[in-house]
């Protein structure tokens, strides 16, 4: 299995979510995973990214987010990175349902533990937000491209 | 008599990111998607069935899923958004031909459990006219 390493930065405008998903199928793909995980993987990602914009920023265009992704044995990280308001309390943030705009329905966070292995959120106000994801993938078969 | 009007947003990478039809029998009105759901087209969509809520007086909003590669917690809000504004008006919000993958998504997100679900379009616009 071969390592791999993508750093991306991006505006932070709702257009670029669609690119960071093309980019985790992409890597998917190349990792013959099957259809279902890169379908997951896609979900985490525009979750932690629409996060980032929406939260972290509060949906001003005029800022950068920064992803990397991360391959190496056997284990994908997903890192998503924000230099925005932060989150003054993560615990608050996790639960289900909770929502700072009626019009959403507080479920990123789920999506992001559900479809991950592990989630881990670092953050300080006025500093910025890191989403950090990972999952375990044991028996890829070898691809020959 | 109904009519069909489209709206496109915009493209990346030569494919749509969400193209909308709309058709409307009288108060009734069929959105079918074609693309992905996201924070980004979330509002195209708010907007395209707030208008006819508004100003049309439209009560029953149909969504026809059949061709929506992806959601996530974005889109799902928008759907819950016009679920909530049609509920104090006696209106209803129904979804259609969902494929298996989206399916799993809403099925996460309790969404079944507040909105009617259909096979497809006539099933959806059949129920509750009492045909």
């Amino acid at each position: 299995m071969k390592t791999n390493h993508i750093s991306l930065t991006f505006t932070s405008i709702s257009e670029n979510v669609a690119l960071t998903r093309l980019i985790i199928a992409s890597v998917g793909a190349q990792l013959d995973l099957p259809l279902n995980d890169i379908e997951e993987l896609k979900v985490a990602v525009s979750e932690a990214v629409s996060n980032a914009i929406i939260h972290g920023y509060s949906n001003s265009p005029d800022y950068i987010v920064f992803l990397d992704l991360d391959f190496e044995d056997g284990t994908l990280k997903i890192e998503v990175r924000d230099e925005g308001c932060g989150i003054a309390n993560i615990e608050q943030a996790m639960q289900p349902a909770y929502s700072t705009d009626p019009e959403r329905m507080g479920l990123g966070f789920v999506f992001m533990q559900s479809f991950m292995d592990e989630l881990q959120v670092e953050s300080t106000p006025e500093v910025g937000t890191t989403v950090t994801m990972m999952k375990h993938f044991k028996q890829i078969p070898i691809s020959s491209h | 008599m109904g009519y069909i009007e489209n709206i496109y947003c915009d493209k990346i990478l030569g494919g749509l990111v969400l193209n909308l039809e709309k058709k409307i029998e009288r108060l009734t009105l069929i959105l079918r998607l074609n693309g992905e759901l996201d924070m980004h087209t979330a509002s195209m969509v708010r907007q395209a069935i707030d208008i006819e809520i508004d100003k049309r007086g439209i009560r029953t909003v149909i969504l026809n899923f059949q061709d929506v590669q992806f959601v996530d917690s974005s889109g799902l809000g928008v759907i819950l958004g016009r679920y909530k504004k049609l509920l104090p008006l006696g209106g209803k919000l129904k979804i259609t031909n969902v494929p298996p993958h989206i399916y799993k998504i809403m099925e996460l997100s309790g969404l079944p459990k507040i909105i009617s679900f259909y096979l497809d379009e006539a099933h959806a616009y059949e129920e509750g006219r009492g045909a």
